[in-house]
């Protein structure tokens, strides 16, 4: 039987079609255009030139990405965002990702009771500001409210506790775990959907073969959602290499104690809003969102064409 | 056996009852202490208030200092503007892309997600310059313009994944009546969506209300300041002051608190419905 809707689109006037794709997409497209494809291109032109006193600006080609990659001044506290942000990942990696694998392990157990309760509680750090997080916990961590020491040495490990904030040593790792612990629902809620989707009778035919739950998770559950690990990673990687609000909220713009928390995002804005130190530079700012923008990336194309193509998808 | 389940169950509950008080614990005790007087916050930071500790000092000096309601206010109408119009302009999008085929609508489906991957904070710098030459800076139109932006790509793809969903038969058959195009969008689909508005909702609401970026570039004074920003100068302001950090944090804390609770079972199960696999 011949299908008779799809002609009334396909045979639909030209004209017609073109109004109507104009007025469902024209709105979309003009705002995101305008708003986010263009900025980001003009941000990478502008990175091409350089400020006058007078105000106006000059081309000066790739010579702001050579300054910031070589000249002292510049290149000493880029190195270092970098070198911290690859940390803040590596944290996130090593530890929020193998913690919300384990919750969501827990909460896809058969029979689990009281699911929704630990689910919605497990989510809501996610759901609170960054600003708010880093405050609370400033204060939960801080001397002089002693909330943090107080609760070590009720377990007896009141002499391990430091001002970890105020450390340069440990500033950078504190920040990390508790952006941890804010965003730990995510991979949790993503990794939880996907064991959601698996088929019972896989899971059923491991039983009936004698699998405990334990082994049924690390052999047949977990490869099965690798694709979603995958995800998870990636996304990780996105929300990293482009957090800000975190060390702002905590440690201001300068990231301290002596730029030991500083990552691209802080960097960024320091260069081109300016703070007590120096004047903003939109241009080097400019600069500076560039690189960020080619490793974001090179992260996200990593992910597109070697996780994702080499990883089997398994549909059900 | 039987024992052997039991004492398993016993385990997982206590891991997962562990890792709530670890979740719940810091918000309670911010909240908690917010409503005691100095004292007792330094004194007993652990125990609820009691008659003798209560104290509201803190959420007065809050109202008195700052422009609390004005932040609200503002984030309240830069959140459902931006919102509304995110899911209005993507579900026509979302309709057009999956509905009609024409040449480039790949290219125009992959345009459209770069923003899904690529964060729009990182043309920061020509948005600044943009709003200035525009005349916008300082507005609340300038924010709701970059979070439109913003929210467009996901909600795209997630109600392209949605209208497929949707059986070809309802939109064939209004099509034979003669039913125009745009009505068959906006009286046959569009009220079929609403399932998918809670996950859309999620992935545009939070990151709006919370975002700090932007509100920082953008705004400059007290009176387009939204929330999260508005209390973020406050804490920054009055850090020395128990009472009022504390108070400033639980009247941001729990209006989300409360809509997220009311909410979450919809979030939850936006959330992990087949649109984000």
């Amino acid at each position: 039987m011949a299908e008779p809707v799809p002609q009334v689109v396909a045979q639909m006037p030209k004209a017609k079609l073109i109004g109507l794709l104009a007025l469902f997409l024209g709105p979309s497209v003009l705002i995101y255009t305008a708003f986010s494809i263009y900025p980001l291109l003009a941000t990478m032109q502008l990175a091409t030139f350089t400020g006058e006193s007078g105000g106006g600006v000059h081309f000066v080609g790739l010579a702001n990405f050579r300054t910031l990659l070589t000249d002292a001044l510049w290149s000493a506290p880029f190195w270092n965002a970098l070198k911290n942000n690859m940390i803040f990942f590596a944290i996130h990696m090593a530890v929020q990702n193998p913690i919300g694998i384990a919750l969501a392990g827990l909460l896809s157990l058969p029979g689990l009771k009281l699911k929704g309760f630990y689910r919605t509680v497990f989510f809501l750090p996610t759901m609170l500001s960054v600003v708010i997080v880093g405050f609370s916990w400033n204060l939960i961590l801080s001397p002089l409210w002693g909330v943090a020491k107080g609760a070590l040495t009720a377990v007896g490990l009141g002499s391990w506790f430091a001002p970890w904030l105020g450390l340069e040593s440990t500033a950078l790792v504190t920040l990390a775990l508790m952006s941890v612990w804010q965003f730990v629902g995510i991979p949790m809620m993503l990794i939880y959907a996907a064991l959601l989707n698996i088929p019972d009778e896989l899971v059923d035919a491991a039983r009936v073969d004698g699998l405990g739950q334990f082994r049924i998770f690390f052999h047949i559950k977990l490869p099965l959602v690798l694709p979603t690990i995958g995800l998870v990673s990636v996304l990780t990687f996105v929300g990293n290499f482009n957090a800000f609000d975190l060390i702002y909220s905590v440690k201001g713009a300068l990231a301290g104690p002596n730029f030991a928390s500083d990552i691209l995002g802080t960097f960024f804005y320091r260069t081109f809003f300016g703070n007590q130190l120096q004047l903003g530079n939109p241009t080097m700012g400019a600069a500076v969102a560039t690189v960020m923008f080619f490793i974001i990336l090179v992260g996200v194309c990593l992910y597109l064409f070697v996780v994702q193509r080499r990883m089997r998808r398994y549909t059900f | 056996m039987f024992l052997e389940q039991r004492a398993r169950s016993f385990a997982v509950h206590a891991v997962l009852i562990a890792y709530s008080a670890l979740a719940l614990g810091p918000i309670l005790l911010v909240v908690m202490n917010s409503f005691k007087a100095r004292n007792a916050i330094f004194g007993s930071p652990l125990s609820p208030p009691d008659s003798s500790t209560f104290s509201l000092v803190g959420y007065a000096k809050v109202f008195r200092a700052s422009h609390i309601f004005v932040y609200f206010e503002n984030s309240l109408i830069v959140t459902i503007v931006s919102m509304g119009l995110v899911l209005l302009f993507g579900a026509m999008a979302a309709w057009a892309l999956s509905e009609y085929r024409f040449r480039g609508s790949t290219a125009l489906a992959l345009f459209l997600s770069i923003g899904i991957m690529v964060p729009i904070r990182l043309g920061s710098v020509a948005i600044l310059n943009m709003m200035r030459t525009a005349g916008l800076n300082d507005t609340l139109t300038a924010l709701i313009l970059v979070y439109i932006a913003q929210g467009l790509p996901m909600a795209i793809f997630i109600l392209s994944e949605f209208i497929q969903q949707i059986p070809k038969d309802l939109r064939d058959a209004a099509r034979c009546d003669g039913v125009p195009e745009t009505r068959i969008f906006f009286e046959v689909i569009a009220p079929l969506l609403r399932p998918a508005i809670a996950t859309v909702a999620v992935f545009t609401i939070v990151p709006i209300w919370n975002d700090l970026w932007f509100p920082l570039i953008l705004t400059s004074s007290d009176s387009t300041h939204t929330i999260t920003l508005g209390v973020q100068q406050f804490l920054g302001q009055y850090i020395t002051d128990w009472n009022s950090v504390l108070a400033a944090l639980s009247m941001a804390i729990l209006p989300v608190v409360v809509i997220y609770v009311i909410f979450s079972r919809q979030l939850i199960a936006g959330l992990t419905s087949g649109a984000v696999k």
